[in-house]
């Protein structure tokens, strides 16, 4: 043990004693991890009932919902939704989710709560900024979900809002005026608060490691976060300007995005010689690197769940963080593959066609290791470590259909259909809920001092696993199918065959949905009446395990930092206290490969 | 007094025979036969390493707007060229003197900080370094005003829209620059500065420099 001198150069406060800076205004990076957690979760209930909404209307059109009007009057007359309101729904849906509960979660949450103290840091080093990170984000969650309380509903465009039909103000439909305002207003603000939350990420890795804590002694979590900080901070940085330029095009009459003789409802737009596919430059060049933002933080704790149920480390552990940090650099390298129908050049296709093949290597490499490690590893299946299962499930699945959407002579049959819907469902989106989930069970004793009840979370798993499959994967045969997206009702002869699919997709979701609430009675039942949890419930070897106390006092270490002395992984080992030793512990061990 | 930087400590580094096979994370690389450590004992103060971090986004922001210039100037057939305000050259000679005033006062202050009691009111320069700031964003207002006067607006061209979101940007960044040397006056007042915040400070002043004399650049050649 040392003591806090090692970080002299770092202001040390003493805990709050009123409740408004202990709970509300708090600058403890594991109040705000916890804050961020909360905000994800109040998100992802209302990204999901959209979605509700959404396979509602979609499998049954012109179904009259009741009570949907109290949400639009104008949206949904009657209680039927128009056309207009359900590509409402679907953006806010789209905006939500990849906003507020996957960025949010597994990489702001999470990596608030559990990075300083991995690497044995009393606190993120600008704990104010910290405290401002997360409230910014929250006033960027209410900056977007007044644009359901405005006039005309919430922007219509897509989470992607692609110009002109984003920057030419009401005339393109309901929501395209003030509703596309406080969209890009929510998301430019939302922007500030990542960039500050990426600053403490960085500097708290590079600059707050304890005592003998070198960068290869960090676990996989660390390193996942480390790198998902710094795309978030490239990423963030240039979607905040583009959002401010999509503002001026509607507020100040500027002519960004939007190109000359633009006649949209017989109306000549007064904006001439603007770019649209700068809009979607710009928009992907955060947009892909996004799209790791959201997974390479599962990756890491998917990989750390797992090590410790496994008890061993990972095949490599080098090659595993080599390959997250080459996802990140390849990630902005690829982002054209969403341009592939945009009219762009062709050889600019084929140039971002190849990085998306080569991107597939380091993610298949991850998998490998995964699974390599896996292989005959006696597993400890708790609902940790069956979600980190099944995330892998989810990765490869939603994966394998990536190496046919790489390609522009497939994309361009494909782009416009479910198949891509499905895969970047599975890939992205339900790949990192089950990383949430799995760090969620795996952390919750640390962060409340109490045990969830696997039971519960058992019966979550299989059927949140089942749900998401039976949800997920007939989109692809629907893709195939020539189901085109984005359509709020299928009226052609060719799409009546599949609306059954559509139904059964439809029932599946209100399923898995429902399936969710078990999730969170017992998260709410656990908090306050779950078992006490002990110290370090999974014999796991990281520094979130060897704090004095559970949950850990305010400085996380009880005023004396610990010193690392060993690679953070050491389990299948004969140590005093089992087949593990922590981190921390200055137990000489007996190395199993040190013959290698 | 103020905090004095101590050196790092010297960190022992055992040469240890480099293994194959060895994937890391555990089983390997365990405690060096001789029990010492290879460890990180001293890091860098975290606001030397964030404002880097920070300039970074900065920079990445600005090479956002830069393409997206470059790029709807490319496709144009509506790009007026406007003379650019005179003013402008001396509001960047008014910030590169703020600079040197700022790297004066930076070493007083340093020196100061380490009781070599002949430097008297260390705070001189700064005070000098902050009105000049100021001066160069009234010279900035200036220039807008000029602009305009000559009809060109926010929405009257592109080249005129992409002129006031490039210097409207950089105006904001660098009153953030004028809010951290207020900043580090009050802390001296207070004998609260540390070090690392002053180098900090000035380091993002003078990259608030740099950066102007590219958007200068920019704006000559492009708009």
């Amino acid at each position: 043990m040392h003591d806090m001198s090692a970080h002299a150069h770092v202001a040390h406060h003493a805990p709050p004693t009123s409740f408004i800076r202990k709970h509300i205004f708090s600058i403890d990076h594991k109040v705000i991890g916890k804050q961020y957690y909360g905000l994800a979760l109040v998100a992802v209930f209302v990204g999901m009932v959209l979605s509700w909404l959404m396979r509602l209307h979609l499998g049954w059109a012109n179904l009259a919902i009741p009570g949907l009007h109290w949400l639009s009057s104008t949206g949904a007359p009657g209680d039927v939704m128009t056309p207009e309101y359900y590509l409402q729904l679907m953006t806010m849906h789209g905006t939500i989710m990849v906003f507020f509960v996957l960025t949010t979660a597994p990489f702001a949450a999470f990596g608030n709560y559990f990075l300083p103290i991995q690497v044995g840091a009393e606190d993120m080093p600008f704990p104010h900024f910290n405290m401002m990170s997360f409230w910014v984000t929250f006033v960027a969650f209410l900056v977007l979900i007044a644009s359901f309380f405005v006039s005309d509903g919430p922007t219509l465009g897509g989470w992607t809002q692609y110009a002109p039909l984003s920057a030419v103000g009401a005339v393109a439909g309901p929501g395209q005026g003030m509703g596309v305002v406080l969209w890009a207003a929510s998301i430019a603000i939302f922007c500030v608060g990542q960039l500050l939350g990426s600053l403490n990420f960085i500097t708290t890795t590079l600059n707050m490691r304890t005592k003998g804590m070198s960068l290869w002694r960090m676990p996989l979590t660390t390193w996942g976060w480390f790198i998902t900080s710094v795309m978030g901070l490239t990423a963030f940085a240039v979607l905040m300007p583009a959002c401010i330029l999509l503002i001026l095009d509607h507020v100040a009459g500027t002519s960004f995005f939007v190109a000359s003789n633009l006649v949209l409802n017989d109306q000549l737009q007064p904006h001439a010689g603007g770019s649209t596919l700068l809009w979607q430059h710009l928009f992907w060049f955060f947009g892909h690197p996004e799209v790791y933002i959201a997974i390479v933080p599962g990756m890491g704790i998917v990989s750390h769940v797992l090590v410790a149920n496994m008890r061993r480390p990972m095949l490599s552990h080098r090659v595993l963080v080599y390959s997250m940090g080459a996802l990140a650099v390849l990630s902005y390298m690829v982002y054209g593959h969403h341009m592939f129908v945009s009219g762009m050049n062709p050889v600019s296709s084929i140039a971002f066609s190849f990085p998306t093949l080569i991107i597939t290597i380091p993610s298949t490499i991850i998998v490998l290791i995964w699974i390599g490690s896996l292989y005959g590893s006696r597993l400890r299946i708790n609902t940790a470590s069956l979600f980190a299962l099944g995330m892998i499930s989810m990765f490869i699945s939603g994966g394998v259909s990536g190496f046919f959407l790489a390609q522009p002579s497939l994309d361009i049959m494909l782009h416009a259909t479910y198949f891509v819907v499905g895969h970047f469902h599975l890939v992205m989106a339900v790949a990192a809920i089950f990383g949430i989930f799995s760090g969620t069970y795996f952390w919750f004793p640390k962060m409340f001092g109490r045990m969830m009840n696997e039971t519960l979370g058992k019966i979550h798993f299989w059927l949140t696993f089942v749900g998401a499959y039976c949800i997920f994967m007939p989109f692809h045969y629907l893709g195939l199918a020539g189901n085109v997206r984005r359509y709020q009702a299928f009226v052609d002869d060719y799409l009546q065959p599949l609306i059954p699919v559509h139904r059964f997709i439809t029932v599946a979701a209100l399923v898995t949905g429902a399936a969710q609430l078990i999730f969170l009675y017992n998260l709410i039942h656990s908090r306050f009446g779950g078992e006490k949890a002990p110290d370090n419930p999974w014999q796991a070897t990281s520094l979130e395990w060897a704090t004095p106390t559970t949950p850990p006092p305010y400085d996380n270490f009880g005023g004396h930092l610990p010193t690392v002395y060993h690679d953070p992984y050491q389990y299948g080992i004969e140590g005093s206290t089992g087949d593990y030793v922590m981190q921390n512990s200055p137990e000489k061990v007996q190395s199993v490969g040190e013959e290698a | 007094m103020a905090t004095t930087v101590h050196e790092p400590p010297r960190i022992e580094q055992p040469s240890q025979p480099r293994r194959v096979l060895d994937g890391g994370g555990g089983h390997g690389n365990l405690i060096p036969p001789q029990g010492s450590l290879r460890a990180v004992e001293y890091a860098p103060p975290p606001a030397a390493t964030g404002i880097w971090v920070g300039i970074a986004a900065i920079s990445m922001t600005f090479a956002a707007l830069t393409s997206a210039l470059v790029v709807r100037r490319g496709g144009a057939l509506d790009w007026r060229h406007f003379t650019i305000p005179s003013i402008l050259y001396l509001n960047t000679l008014v910030l590169i003197a703020s600079s040197v005033t700022l790297e004066i006062a930076r070493r007083r202050v340093a020196g100061f900080m380490g009781l070599k009691a002949e430097v008297r009111s260390p705070a001189r320069w700064l005070y000098v370094t902050l009105a000049l700031g100021l001066l160069f964003v009234a010279g900035q207002y200036v220039a807008w005003r000029q602009l305009s006067a000559q009809g060109l607006y926010l929405a009257s061209n592109p080249s005129s829209s992409f002129f006031y979101v490039l210097t409207a940007a950089h105006a904001l960044h660098l009153l953030g620059g004028l809010g951290g040397l207020v900043r580090v006056m009050r802390k001296l007042g207070n004998f609260s500065l540390r070090r690392s915040t002053l180098d900090a400070t000035s380091r993002y002043w003078h990259f608030m420099d740099v950066l102007w004399v590219y958007l200068l650049v920019l704006i000559w050649a492009k708009l």
